[in-house]
């Protein structure tokens, strides 16, 4: 623990150098911002800005980019509750009340009441990732490719039971991006695989940050486009000094609730196809079914802001656990960052812990940082950002566009990118529309070619034996994270199951 | 076009997809299944995911017919008519940007892009269009050009030597 400690002091003073500090302070703001701008999430803040992190030290870049995560989060509720549109599908469940709440001129009290739960959801979290996070490296070092690679399916598997997406179109996500990882150069044998059309460009594969980019900017911006229409209603907010000092003493009213729904958060956002939306959802359930006033919940109760907020928060500093203890992303933007990563020469796992303790204890730093800058800068700014959100759509979707253009060039070199960015974008909305999920997708594509590894390893080392991954003597954790795999994929069979029994009962 | 047709159409183009990913790598020779003394062949991964992808192209077909998905339900166009202009004009445009790069170079590509959905999308006035256009190009060349020394496109050799002169001011004036 006294280890822990001072290692957690070094990452603060590391934190507090003026460049990570200046980092904290853009990225948490760049995210606000991003976060509160409807339909840009974290995830498309991240995608979009990680070619300028180059610009910085690998610990500065991930500092930046972890800020603008967070700060996203605290951004979502901006526009749920002024716009009645969540600003990312992790604030849905903000709107219930945060609207409501708004269009009874209660507005200000929403968003401080957002703010609020979001720096309890982070604090507690922080603290679960700082306890959890060295014992899980530690035990992770004893993992080899037979445990590496039945993790990972353990991570699709969760996007199948747990992702309440239509399970063929799910797995066929999760394919699609593994097969798009594997075109290029074949990492073992050095072979070219799937060069289309005879083009060398694809003789170096498809990049993660070009399909992440493709769908999180492009394809996000023609979503945004289509469902907003292009026009959004702002509502009016009203701040006085007095009613935000009369709002500070609401507090105790959700402090219960917003505890609870922290620790949910976290650990339903440490699940990589669970995350921060479906941990809003909970979150604000477990409010619902606890409270004195369940009826109230849908028609403006501050814990039904509180409560989502709290979680979605906890959630994304979750998301980061598997990420840095075990190379495996917790969340679309993690898988994001991880390519990050990967790109700025670290190889994200346990060994970060032992072989770049400054990065890793410097980026925990950072989050204890950057959750007082967020909630401080949230509240100061709260009557400006309401005045972003008047942006019109006609500026905000070719900038978008510039900057993925502009973006995927300055990473890449090639203008062949560029339009594969765009093809991709575009299949990414034209199958999101029918409900494929491309999350999944993404994931993929960024785990792909450790996933392909360490299962050729494997298989190399048993001569052949694919039982490798299920023996119980030598691979046990390996053979448990194939049992759970198993499980979470019947899962949603043994839903239907029991649903097709209850309507025959009924 | 309905949603109901748009799956039965997508599922069908993702299977021919599919099927077409094993064949380029059958027909590229790859070993798909284990090679004595070396281990898994190249083409073990890819394939086999492939044919997952296909047998899941199948699934929604199957699906699709006996109407379990919500979408082999739908009735409602596949694209939205009151936003469809806006979502293809926004796309033809942002083509037009990438394919007028190699002719007159990122930044005056950018501008003209900018400018363009500006003032005939958003009917915005022309000194807030002009103010963003060449701010987006100070924006861009700073960031990109001078900090991250990334070298963009330029287009045409008359583009190019416009830039070079302003590199060259830089380089001996600024830096």
């Amino acid at each position: 623990m006294t280890e822990v400690m001072t290692l957690l002091g070094n990452g603060l003073l590391q934190a507090f150098e003026p460049l990570n500090l200046f980092m904290i302070f853009a990225g948490c703001l760049a995210g606000l911002f991003i976060g509160a701008m409807p339909g840009l999430g974290s995830v498309n803040g991240v995608a979009i800005l990680l070619p300028v992190t180059f610009l910085v030290p690998p610990t500065s870049a991930i500092i930046f980019l972890a800020a603008l995560y967070y700060g996203a989060m605290y951004g979502g509720a901006v526009s749920s509750i002024t716009l009645g549109i969540p600003g990312a599908s992790t604030a849905v469940a903000t709107v219930f009340d945060g609207r409501p709440m708004a269009q009874k001129g209660m507005a200000d009290q929403a968003l401080m009441a957002a703010a609020i739960a979001s720096f309890i959801g982070g604090t507690v979290s922080i603290v679960l990732f700082t306890l959890f996070a060295p014992p899980l490296a530690n035990l992770a070092l004893k993992f080899g490719p037979q445990e590496e690679f039945a993790l990972m399916i353990l991570a699709f598997a969760t996007f199948i039971g747990l992702g309440g997406d239509d399970i063929p179109k799910t797995i066929f996500s999760i394919l699609l991006g593994l097969v798009m990882a594997a075109v290029g150069f074949d990492i073992i044998s050095g072979k070219p695989r799937m060069i289309f059309f005879d083009l060398v460009e694809f003789q170096r594969g498809i990049g993660f940050l070009v399909l992440a980019i493709g769908i999180y900017g492009i394809g996000e911006m023609l979503w945004t486009l289509e469902t907003t229409k292009g026009s959004v209603q702002v509502q009016n907010v009203k701040t006085t000094w007095a009613r935000f000092f009369d709002n500070l003493t609401k507090i105790k009213s959700y402090i219960a609730t917003t505890s609870l729904g922290s620790i949910l958060g976290f650990f339903v956002g440490t699940l990589p196809a669970a995350g921060a939306t479906p941990a809003s959802l909970m979150s604000y359930g477990l409010a619902k079914t606890f409270s004195k006033d369940p009826d109230s919940f849908g028609k403006g109760n501050i814990s039904g802001v509180a409560a989502p907020e709290a979680a979605n928060n906890a959630a994304s500093t979750g998301s980061m656990l598997p990420m840095i203890t075990l190379g495996i992303p917790g969340s679309p933007t993690t898988a994001i960052l991880l390519g990050g990563m990967i790109i700025w020469g670290l190889r994200p796992g346990p060994l970060l812990f032992s072989e770049q303790p400054d990065f890793v204890w410097g980026l925990i730093g950072s989050m204890y940082v950057a959750n007082f800058v967020t909630v401080l800068l949230n509240l100061a700014m709260i009557p400006i950002f309401v005045r972003v959100l008047a942006m019109p759509f006609t500026i905000l979707t070719p900038i978008i566009f510039i900057l993925c253009f502009v973006g995927v060039f300055a990473t890449t070199d090639r203008m062949f990118d560029v339009w594969l960015m765009i093809a991709l974008g575009l299949g990414g909305y034209l199958l999101r529309k029918l409900n494929y999920p491309v999350a999944p997708a993404v994931l993929a594509i960024v785990l792909g070619p450790l996933a392909e590894r360490s299962m050729r390893q494997s298989l190399i080392g048993s001569r052949g034996d694919a039982t490798t991954f299920i023996n119980p003597v030598e691979h046990p954790i390996s053979l448990a994270c194939i049992i759970v795999a198993l499980l979470l994929m019947l899962y949603p069979v043994f839903v239907s199951m029991r649903k097709k029994r209850a309507a025959t009962n009924a | 076009m309905s949603t109901r047709n748009a799956e039965l159409i997508m599922a069908i183009g993702m299977l021919v997809f599919s099927l077409g990913l094993m064949w380029n790598i059958h027909s590229d020779g790859l070993v798909i299944g284990w090679m004595e003394e070396r281990g898994p062949g190249s083409g073990l991964w890819p394939f086999w995911l492939s044919l997952g992808m296909a047998l899941c192209s199948v699934w929604t077909m199957v699906r699709w017919f006996n109407g379990t998905t919500a979408e082999s339900r739908d009735e409602s166009p596949y694209m939205d008519p009151e936003s469809l202009g806006l979502v293809v004009i926004s796309f033809v445009l942002l083509t037009a940007m990438i394919f007028l790069v190699q002719y007159i170079g990122t930044y005056l590509s950018v501008a003209l892009f900018l400018g363009a959905y500006m003032r005939f999308v958003g009917r915005h006035k022309w000194p807030q269009t002009l103010a963003l256009m060449g701010g987006s190009i100070i924006f861009i060349y700073f960031l990109f050009e001078w900090q991250l020394a990334k070298y963009l496109p330029k287009g045409l050799p008359i583009f190019e030597d416009a830039f070079l002169w302003i590199d060259n001011y830089r380089w001996e004036y600024l830096m």
